[in-house]
Formats: structure tokens, C-alpha cells, sequence
């Protein structure tokens, strides 16, 4: 998918994480902010990849602000801030791009 | 599988708790307080710019979590709105147990949602049967149509009060005493009873007031109410106290159910345990009352 326009989902509650997301320059850029960032910085850059491959999304800025959110939060978030890029919200491919 | 058959139908319920589904901290692990069931709203409590974030936030945690065995029921958008066939898409890919309408007012409400859950089944490789369907009834009229209600779908396994809309259709309010509340629960009760499916009662909201909650749990107890909506952990273990059997009726109901599979054996109809006349009509309750106490941890028998 294409990053058409900057959006944002989540909150900064503890256990959420806040996922921005705009029009890259041709590549993917990730800037992450965690508390964890030591124990857990490679596992979240990891599920924030595989979860923008998925989504066959390849030129991004994202910026993601950890509160110490689970996987299926921090996926649940980007995919949020994907598909709002993109006013999608009918149709979604769950189970597909989406799993 | 015939939903009808389904052995969730009958599941017990005693306790279910409404959940935020947009909340990451709220769904991540409330199993821990031991709810029943637990039901993860997409409706209310959902801001309307949030919805579908909060699709994507329970789709994941459907996929994810390891609730242990606690059922996992979602409220869906009304059916007044254009988002709840995607809330049903969601849930069932997600692998829900049940799905809970609300503003439920016709039979033709439960077979629109049926229809879609069941192509939904299909299209995501789930079980076809395997997920159902409660109506919460929050109108007079909803309340009004309770049995057809009950008896649209063989996937539906219970109808449950909202009192909050229902009350504001009367043209009244919560009062705490249970008045404006008492016809929808006789009603629907009776209705659940002849269509065989289960019932819930409305949530409480007042937490400061944990004396009238109590009350409140023993009344619709003593209706035959399956169980009460919740929106606290701190309700949780109340309402399974007081659906938990005391010592007393649980040995009570043993020498029914010993007594009745015996005298049935020689052809004795009615009989007297402890005093009390006994025939076949005590035998489902004497075996609820041994199924409640089981599940409440406090029976390790075998009947």
C-alpha cells in the first residue's frame, strides 16, 4: 500500500503505543521510542517490519512511541495508521494482509 | 456443526464483563479477575473516529490473546449503523465465540446478523455453526417481541436487558430500587424459559453503592436470570458468590437427584426428602444447582 497522507492511531496510554505515519522518500524510515528499548528495541523494530511487509508498504516515515504495548497492540496500531492513510475502513483483508 | 447443538449455548454465564475493545490495557489480560464471559464492545464505548482502530486492537487480541477459556463475546455496531457486517467480519476472523447485537427489536434483526455471521464462517474457514449470537433488548418494543427474539436463530443462546436505553424509552430513569426494571425482566425471563435459550440482566453502575449491587444480583437470581452484565472486576466475584450454592442446598440437591434416579428405577413417582415433597419437576434445578456449585469449585461430586 501507499502512504497517501500522514495519520496517526493510538494513544500514550500505558500498555498502547502511538504510530505515525507519512509519505516516505523512497524507502522505509523508522523512528522508535520505547522505555524498553534496550530489552525489547529488536523485537518491536521486528514486528513493525513484518507488519509494514504485510502491507506491501515500502516508502514510509513512521514514528512509533512505545508504552510498553504488546505485539498485536503495536501491529494493531500501524495497521490503523495504514489503512486511515488511505480512508479505508470497509473491506479490510483480515486474515490476508491483515493477520 | 448444527448451532443448535453447539455445546457453547449452554454454557455458564454468571458473570460478563464489558470490555473496551479499543483499550490495549483493558484486553490484555482479564482473564485474571475470572469473569465468565467477557464482551468486547466495537459500540458504545467506542469513540466514533475510533472505529476502526478498534477493529484492527481486537482482531489482534482475538488472535493473540490467551483468554483461558473465558468466553470471548463481541458487541457489535447497531444494525442502524453502516459498520456492523465489518464489525462481524472482524470478529469471526478473528475467531470470536459469540457476537452480541444490540438495540435488538425483531426476529428479522437476529436473522440479518445470522446471515452474515454464517458467510462469514465460510469466507474465514471457521467452523460453519460455531459462533453465536445473544440480542441485548435495550426498547420497549425489543422487550415486546423477547420471544420471537429468542426463537430466530438456533444460534442464539441467550437475550440480556440493556436498562439504560430500555429505561430512557419508558420515559424513566435507573432509581436503584428495580421498579422501573421489573416488567422487561419478568417478561424477558418467561420469554428465554419458553424458547429454551438463557438470560442476562442489565449491568450496575453505581459502583460506590457495592450494597445495592448485591441486592440487585440476589433479585434477578431469585428471577432465574442466568447471569448479570458487568462492567467492573470488582462485581465479578459478588455475582459468583451469590450464584454459588450453599453448602446445605448442594447436599440437598444430591439426595434429590440420587433419590428421584432411584425411585424412578422402582416406579415411584413422588416421595418426601428431608420433609419436603419431591417428584421429577426438582430434578433440572437439583442439577443446576450441582452444575453451579461445580463450576464455582465448592462441589467435587460426581453427579
Amino acid at each position: 500500500m501507499e502512504i497517501l497522507k500522514p495519520a496517526i492511531a493510538g494513544t500514550l496510554e500505558s500498555s498502547d503505543c502511538m504510530v505515525t505515519v507519512e509519505p516516505g522518500m523512497g524507502d522505509v524510515r523508522l523512528e522508535l521510542e520505547s522505555a524498553v528499548i534496550r530489552q525489547f528495541g529488536p523485537q518491536i523494530r521486528k514486528v513493525i517490519a513484518e507488519t509494514l511487509e504485510r502491507l506491501g508498504v515500502n516508502n514510509v516515515n513512521i514514528h512509533v512511541v512505545d508504552k510498553g504495548a504488546l505485539d498485536c497492540t503495536i501491529k494493531a496500531r500501524i495497521e490503523a495508521a495504514v489503512f486511515r492513510s488511505n480512508d479505508i475502513n470497509k473491506n479490510i483483508p483480515w486474515g490476508g494482509a491483515v493477520k | 456443526m448444527n448451532p443448535a447443538e453447539n455445546p457453547n449455548k449452554k454454557r455458564l454465564r454468571r458473570s460478563m464483563m464489558f470490555l473496551n475493545a479499543q483499550k490495549p490495557g483493558l484486553i490484555k489480560d482479564p482473564y485474571v479477575y475470572g469473569p465468565d464471559s467477557i464482551m468486547l464492545d466495537l459500540e458504545d464505548a467506542v469513540a466514533m473516529k475510533e472505529k476502526d482502530a478498534a477493529r484492527f486492537s481486537l482482531y489482534h487480541a482475538l488472535q493473540e490473546i490467551d483468554y483461558r477459556g473465558v468466553e470471548r463475546v463481541v458487541r457489535i455496531n447497531g444494525l442502524d449503523s453502516d459498520m456492523w457486517e465489518e464489525d462481524i467480519l472482524c470478529s469471526v476472523a478473528g475467531g470470536c465465540d459469540s457476537i452480541r447485537i444490540p438495540k435488538t427489536e425483531t426476529a428479522e434483526d437476529v436473522k440479518k446478523v445470522e446471515a452474515v455471521v454464517e458467510e462469514a464462517e465460510k469466507r474465514f474457514g471457521r467452523e460453519p455453526g460455531s459462533v453465536l449470537i445473544m440480542a441485548a433488548l435495550e426498547s420497549a418494543k425489543g422487550v415486546l417481541n423477547a420471544l420471537e427474539i429468542c426463537q430466530a436463530s438456533p444460534r442464539l443462546f441467550g437475550i440480556a436487558l440493556s436498562g439504560g436505553d430500555y429505561t430512557k424509552d419508558l420515559q424513566t430513569v435507573i432509581t436503584g430500587t428495580g421498579v422501573e426494571l421489573m416488567g422487561a425482566r419478568q417478561h424477558m425471563i418467561i420469554a428465554a424459559r419458553a424458547a429454551g435459550v438463557q438470560c442476562f440482566d442489565t449491568v450496575w453502575t453505581n459502583l460506590n453503592d457495592m450494597e445495592g449491587f448485591r441486592k440487585d444480583v440476589q433479585t434477578i437470581k431469585a428471577m432465574g436470570f442466568d447471569g448479570k452484565s458487568i462492567i467492573n472486576p470488582r462485581q465479578i466475584p459478588i455475582v459468583h458468590e451469590i450464584y454459588t450454592p450453599t453448602q446445605k442446598e448442594i447436599i440437598f440437591a444430591e439426595k434429590v437427584v440420587r433419590e428421584i434416579d432411584e425411585k424412578s428405577a422402582q416406579g415411584i413417582g413422588v416421595f418426601t426428602v428431608d420433609g419436603k415433597m419431591i417428584d421429577i419437576a426438582f430434578y433440572d434445578g437439583a442439577k443446576r444447582t450441582l452444575m453451579l456449585a461445580r463450576a464455582a469449585g465448592v462441589y467435587k461430586g460426581d453427579l
